[in-house]
């Protein structure tokens, strides 16, 4: 478990995390999610001590980072894969992370056949495609056979078999019973790995619980209609509190009212329909909705006069 | 200990401080055979003589030291280190710790492989060590090493940059030390209290009429190495990582 408490981390004047304070449960994946420069990594550091908040603090399993006898032991973490001496070899890379924290030396080889890469252990890591260094950082973040885990973009740059063997990594740690906190600006990523989300836009908590409330609760639903007698139809519609949009191609798409009610009343009108949809909300919009005054570095609009 | 053996992982775990050693070994008694070997004509080399160029192997060993804090700020690994081992001072210390040990042995045996090369080569009784000053200036020159790796590691993690401790450590021992003593009227007092000219004042057996002994220059010496430690320490634990 990870709770933090009125987290607020300025450099200077520039406030990067706002009175940030959430928890993230164990036994499932938790999202965190937020624009790019939003604020997650600095988090995430504070999280693991790298990084002194101005105010609030973050607990692990009730203690802070510092006062972890084997922080390693208790929390594993992928902030960044080039974080690993280039000219070292992953054996000895994880050799001196094992040392540190008194574990066993078999338990690199285990760790290394993890995450499959016995047969590159002893080659430099500089010399590592990304997702190998990526393997070998989940390698380092599992050594310690740790209940909390963080991940910061671990998908970033991956090939889609990289992705989908983390995202199973990061399930199975969850079902384990394990806390595992990732972190990214992708929401389709997000809606596919995690169950619980927590949004941040500019340092600031923007929402927490599940990724379905999330979605059903930042949507609108709307349903899409086309019907030859659209005219007739939006009367109606309008007549009962609902609001209607024609769209491009001449289709309607009405919010304030459920697809059901509105066939009910196309029926009892008379009104002939060729289509009636509900629309689905995707995360993707949802995410826009909530952040999109919260994004740091927004292009201006350019208007030619 | 366990800290201790983490630093001794990843120092030998990559290749540049192995070069490093071999550099500053090859370069200081190399340079000692070479000249003794030049100077057959005149007398045979007095064991102070034979160690005239330690500062050679002493520079090579600071950049080593302070590389070894510099790079892992640039690759990143003093996170995964303070992620690893939760007081950063422990940390730190072991890390120098490991340095000077590695430093004194490199500087014990380049002082008697200097002093050795030199007497097989002149094969004069002149080189033999008779007195206690001489025994100080050869047996002791590994302390001057270590506590030379351990203000390069302060200055190391003081800076975070390796082009800018590297340079700082090439340019104040060679160049700034001899410059101080242009300044009018204070520029000769000044040069007397120099890190480097304290340590020079023990790795040597000439009277150069400074106002401490060979003692009082390496205890002042050691005085700015932990002086530099410290301030190190306290900037290490309060900065962000």
């Amino acid at each position: 478990m990870i709770e933090a408490i009125g987290l607020t981390k300025r450099y200077g004047r520039t406030v990067a995390v706002r009175d940030l304070s959430f928890t993230v449960r164990p036994g499932r994946v938790t999202g965190f999610l937020g624009p790019n420069g939003a604020g997650k990594s600095t988090t995430m550091r504070m999280i693991l001590g790298l990084d002194r908040p101005t105010e609030g603090r973050v607990l692990i399993d009730g203690r802070p980072y510092h006062e972890l006898r084997h922080p390693m032991r208790t929390v594993g973490a992928l902030l960044d894969a080039k974080w690993v001496h280039p000219n070292r070899s992953a054996r000895n890379h994880l050799r001196w992370l094992a040392r540190a924290s008194q574990l066993p030396r078999a338990r690199v080889d285990e760790v290394l056949a993890q995450v499959g890469l016995t047969t590159v252990a002893d080659k430099r890591a500089g010399t590592f495609s990304l997702g190998m260094s990526q393997r070998l950082g989940i390698a380092a973040a599992l050594l310690g056979d740790p209940q909390v885990l963080l991940f910061d973009e671990p998908v970033n740059g991956l090939d889609p078999e990289g992705i989908l063997w983390i995202r199973r990594i990061m399930q199975g740690l969850a079902a384990e019973g394990r806390t595992v906190l990732v972190s990214s600006h992708l929401l389709s990523e997000m809606a596919q790995t995690a169950e619980d989300l927590i949004v941040i836009g500019r340092g600031q908590l923007i929402s927490q619980g599940t990724v379905d409330a999330f979605v059903n609760g930042a949507t609108e639903t709307t349903v899409l209609v086309r019907s030859p007698q659209a005219e007739r139809l939006v009367e109606v519609l309008t007549q009962w509190g609902m609001s209607v949009r024609i769209t491009d191609d001449d289709a309607l798409v009405i919010s304030g009212g459920s697809s059901d009610q509105i066939g009910e009343m196309a029926a009892t009108h008379g009104v002939v329909l060729h289509e009636l949809s509900p629309q689905q909300g995707s995360l993707e919009e949802a995410f826009m909705r909530l952040t999109g005054h919260a994004v740091e570095y927004q292009s201006d609009e350019v208007t030619v006069s | 200990m366990t800290l201790l053996a983490v630093e001794r992982i990843k120092l030998f775990s990559t290749r540049a401080p192995v070069w490093c050693i071999a550099t500053a070994l090859v370069l200081t008694i190399g340079v000692t055979a070479g000249l003794t070997m030049l100077d057959h004509a005149g007398e045979g080399p007095t064991p102070s003589s034979t160690q005239t160029m330690y500062i050679l192997g002493l520079t090579v060993i600071m950049v080593m030291a302070t590389l070894s804090v510099t790079t892992e700020y640039r690759f990143g690994t003093m996170r995964a280190t303070f992620q690893a081992v939760s007081s950063r001072s422990r940390a730190l210390l072991a890390k120098a710790t490991v340095l000077a040990i590695v430093a004194g042995l490199v500087g014990e045996v380049s002082s008697f492989g200097s002093w050795g090369v030199a007497k097989l080569i002149a094969h004069s009784p002149d080189t033999d060590i008779h007195t206690a000053a001489e025994w100080r200036q050869i047996a002791g020159m590994g302390l001057v090493y270590a506590i030379a790796a351990v203000l390069a590691v302060a200055v190391g993690a003081l800076l975070r940059q390796s082009a800018a401790a590297v340079a700082i450590l090439l340019v104040f021992p060679l160049l700034v030390e001899q410059l101080v003593e242009i300044i009018p009227r204070v520029g000769d007092r000044l040069h007397d209290w120099m890190p480097f000219v304290a340590a020079s004042q023990f790795a040597s057996t000439a009277d150069r009429g400074l106002p401490y002994g060979p003692w009082g220059g390496l205890a002042y010496f050691a005085a700015i190495a932990a002086a530099l430690l410290v301030a190190a320490l306290a900037v290490v634990e309060k900065r962000d990582a």
